[in-house]
């Protein structure tokens, strides 16, 4: 593998992200199957880097799911988005800062529409002022909320309390980054890196310490498929395509997976634990799973956050193996702690290598 | 005595220049490399009976040095101007050339392989391109791969950068087919026990002796076609490849394991043929090759009067097609010129 | 193991690298006409059998070279052996000598399937 050859492929998709004064569109399941990672991305951003972004709990889903899933129109969810944008054209904010990939993927594909199909942007200006008499500014900036942490990557290895350094070996850990399918297969130029070798990812593991895992099915999709996982009867081809990402990743022995997705690190998470009770196989090393973090998660971790606090605990893979590594000090005994630091009981579904 | 100036010192180039040199015209090649040959410079054999590179070279060279034009190394045209019913040509340096008749003989530039980034040329260790295997075809040329074995399993993939949306080219190059077949061979020849696959989409083995190599390739040298276009590749831990393509035969996705993967890298125009055609008022074809006056009767006349047009600068075309349209480009001069 | 209502999808994929080309050599080096077929499919239109069974003779030549003797042994009981297909070849492959051949041969592999 040849470095130049990627980073001439970085240098030809760079994109612009905005610098500051963000307006934050939430995902709607991240809170569910990762409730620190969005919390933790408001902290770095407030008291890290010192960033104003501001979010409006008036904003909904984007209906991207449903969407996706054919049961939302287009043009309902053409006019669900220009709601998001009108919130942020009344709160005064240009640059929206999107957590979710499938929003993100939306969020483009909708102002492309209207750039294309101007009749289609007129039509959307209509219903969303007759139904809520609102109007809206088409954003100046829509960046990924990982372009952002990708951004200021090196502010927080200034910051850094840890490296993705295995602090036994003092080698960088192998770790695969995992890219939603939304967020450069629709619109390579809207990605960083583009479609092929993104290096959103990449650029934040390897400044924070770390040595990425380059393996065959990098660009396979986690499985997630809107349809596929949602109907029960469905999901096997769900967790095919995420063994088939673990079988191909296994040889390089990954200390972690990172994702920016909402979806990808909840079924490369969850999946582990589903096919070692299926077929009694785990990827990771001594009979244990692969930790998959979000990226803010993993920034967290470089930051010194709690890992309590940012909720790993919420991973069905546990992630002691990958805080162990780095060298984090951490409570087993609060794993499952609550706020006020009572036990509040342990899940009744393990953690893959449990 | 009539002047003529021959943008281009590769086979179009200096074929023409040779002609109308020996029909008694004053003849100038401008040409931007230090030797004249072009694209041959960088091939070792040609298609379809393996002639080596050297005897078409060589054969240019004697025509360079035997016969009375001159050539204008390291020289770039910046501009070409009527006036008086002659062409002012600016070259650079800030010379001036005066002729009565422009033959463009600009020729093509290979397919930068690197844009159909899911092959990972340049980055994966073990892809490279037609022209790349050209020169390690050469005996000395080392074939080995990882831990410096030779490869066991070798696929080309044919129409890359050609045939293809993405690429921006809709048009076949033509001459990748009988490329990956001659070189296939050459590779069974080096490599006796590899396993040979060629990925294709059609086998157009338009040219005389094309389809007879074709079928030796599968009669005597075991060579594996396999219809279907390669979606992918990538590199796995120990530096072979992955390659996914559909058996569109079998109607069902294939996945193989290699240790060399070749990209048949088609033509295109060269990256300013369009300025410069614009500039001096010769149009382009939707492909970006030189367009000519009649696709029939008039292949080597421009939309200009007084400038013509020889070999690849006006499609793909192999070495053999190139010579016979510099011929005829330098006939067409002539009895042009003759006219006036 | 635990049940979740649903179960691992198997791969459809020809996987290449599991291919046991024994059979496929063996036939070839015993009918070396077979190796310039080009799927042109004339075998099959003019087939006699095609009309009235579900029969591909030019899947032959990739079920073959692919591997799935299974399905191959199975096929080839459906061919007559009329021999029409060899009157259209336009490589002038001795078809029914490689359906003879693979028959004779197959029993020796059938247990390799993909």
């Amino acid at each position: 593998m040849r470095r130049e050859g990627k980073i001439q492929v970085w240098q030809d998709y760079q994109k612009e992200i905005a610098d500051d004064h963000y307006f934050y569109v939430r995902s709607c399941i991240r809170q569910n199957f990762f409730p620190g990672a969005e919390q933790t991305f408001l902290k770095i951003l407030r008291s890290e880097l010192n960033k104003d972004i501001y979010e409006n709990p008036h904003h909904t889903s984007c209906s991207g799911i449903g969407y996706h899933s054919d049961i939302v129109p287009f043009d309902t969810i053409q006019t669900v988005v220009a709601r998001q944008f009108a919130l942020m054209t009344e709160a005064g904010y240009q640059n929206l800062a999107v957590s979710c990939i499938t929003s993100f993927g939306i969020y483009n594909e909708i102002i492309e529409t209207w750039k294309e199909f101007p009749a289609e942007l007129e039509k959307v200006r209509n219903f969303l002022k007759t139904a809520t008499g609102r109007e809206f500014e088409i954003p100046q900036n829509v960046s990924h909320a990982s372009d952002i942490v990708y951004k200021f990557r090196h502010r927080i290895t200034d910051k850094a309390k840890h490296k993705l350094v295995n602090q036994q070996t003092g080698k960088p850990l192998k770790i695969v980054e995992h890219i939603g399918c939304h967020y450069s297969k629709m619109f390579p130029s809207k990605g960083v890196g583009g479609a092929e070798f993104p290096h959103v990812l990449v650029g934040m593991i390897e400044s924070w310490g770390g040595e990425v895992v380059d393996y065959p099915e990098r660009r396979h999709c986690c499985g997630f498929g809107f349809r596929q996982y949602l109907v029960m009867s469905n999901r096997g081809y769900s967790v095919s395509n995420s063994k088939k990402k673990f079988e191909s990743m296994a040889p390089y022995k990954p200390d972690a997976i990172v994702s920016n997705c909402p979806g990808c690190p909840m079924f490369l998470d969850r999946w582990q634990y589903v096919i070692e009770e299926m077929e009694g196989k785990t990827y990771g090393e001594n009979g244990q799973g692969i930790p998959v973090l979000t990226y803010e998660e993993m920034a967290g971790l470089v930051l010194g956050y709690n890992p309590w606090d940012m909720g790993l605990q919420m991973h069905q893979t546990n992630v002691e193996p990958l805080l162990d590594k780095m060298g984090i000090q951490y409570d087993p005994d609060l794993k499952y702690a609550g706020k006020d630091g009572k036990i509040i009981g342990n899940p009744m579904m393990v953690g893959c290598g449990c | 005595m009539k002047h003529i100036v021959i943008i281009g010192g590769g086979i179009a180039g200096i074929e023409t220049a040779s002609a109308l040199t020996d029909a008694g015209h004053w003849v100038t090649v401008i040409e931007k490399e230090a030797q004249v040959g072009g694209k041959l410079n960088n091939w070792s054999y040609l298609f379809p009976d393996f002639t080596p590179v050297d005897k078409i070279k060589s054969v240019l060279q004697e025509k360079c040095s035997e016969k009375d034009f001159s050539i204008l190394h390291q020289t770039e045209v910046s501009s070409i101007h009527r006036k008086n019913g002659k062409f002012n040509i600016e070259i650079s340096g800030e010379h001036q050339l005066e002729a009565d008749a422009v033959v463009v003989a600009t020729g093509y530039e290979l397919f930068d392989a690197r844009r159909k980034e899911e092959y990972g040329y340049k980055i994966y260790d073990h892809v490279i391109t037609s022209a790349d295997l050209e020169q390690l075809l050469l005996p000395n040329g080392d074939l080995t791969v990882a831990a410096g074995e030779n490869p066991k399993r070798i696929a080309f993939v044919h129409c890359v950068g050609s045939r293809d949306e993405k690429s921006g080219n809709h048009y076949c190059s033509k001459v990748c087919c009988i490329t990956g077949v001659k070189q296939a061979i050459e590779l069974r020849k080096r490599l006796p026990e590899a396993e040979i696959y060629c990925f294709y989409m059609d086998l157009r083995m338009y040219g005389k002796r094309f389809e007879e190599l074709y079928r030796e390739a599968q009669e005597k040298y075991d060579i594996e076609f396999i219809r279907g276009r390669l979606s992918e590749a990538s590199e796995k831990i120990d530096k072979s490849l992955l390659i996914k393509a559909e058996d569109t035969l079998s109607g069902r996705p294939l996945k193989m394991n290699i240790d060399l993967l070749v990209l048949l890298v088609g033509m295109e125009a060269g990256k300013g043929t369009a300025s410069a055609a614009a500039s001096c008022g010769i149009g382009c074809e939707d492909s970006g090759f030189l367009k000519t006056a009649d696709s029939f009767l008039k292949s080597n006349f421009s939309e200009q009067e007084g400038i013509f047009l020889a070999g690849s600068c006006t499609a793909p075309m192999s070495v053999n097609d190139t010579i016979l349209h510099a011929r005829s480009a330098a006939q067409e001069v002539n009895n042009w010129l003759l006219r006036r | 193991m635990k049940d979740f209502g649903f179960t691992m999808i198997k791969q459809r994929t020809i996987d290449y690298d599991q291919f046991d080309g024994r059979l496929l050599n063996e036939v070839l080096e015993m009918e070396p006409s077979f190796k310039v077929c080009l799927s042109c499919g004339g075998c099959t239109a003019t087939c006699s059998a095609v009309d009235l069974v579900s029969f591909n003779v030019r899947r032959m030549n990739l079920l073959l070279r692919r591997g799935e003797t299974v399905e191959l042994e199975s096929e080839i009981k459906k061919c007559m052996l009329c021999g029409k297909c060899m009157l259209v070849c336009p490589r002038g492959i001795n078809i029914r000598n490689v359906i003879m051949l693979i028959k004779k041969s197959i029993p020796k592999y059938k247990t390799v399937t993909l």
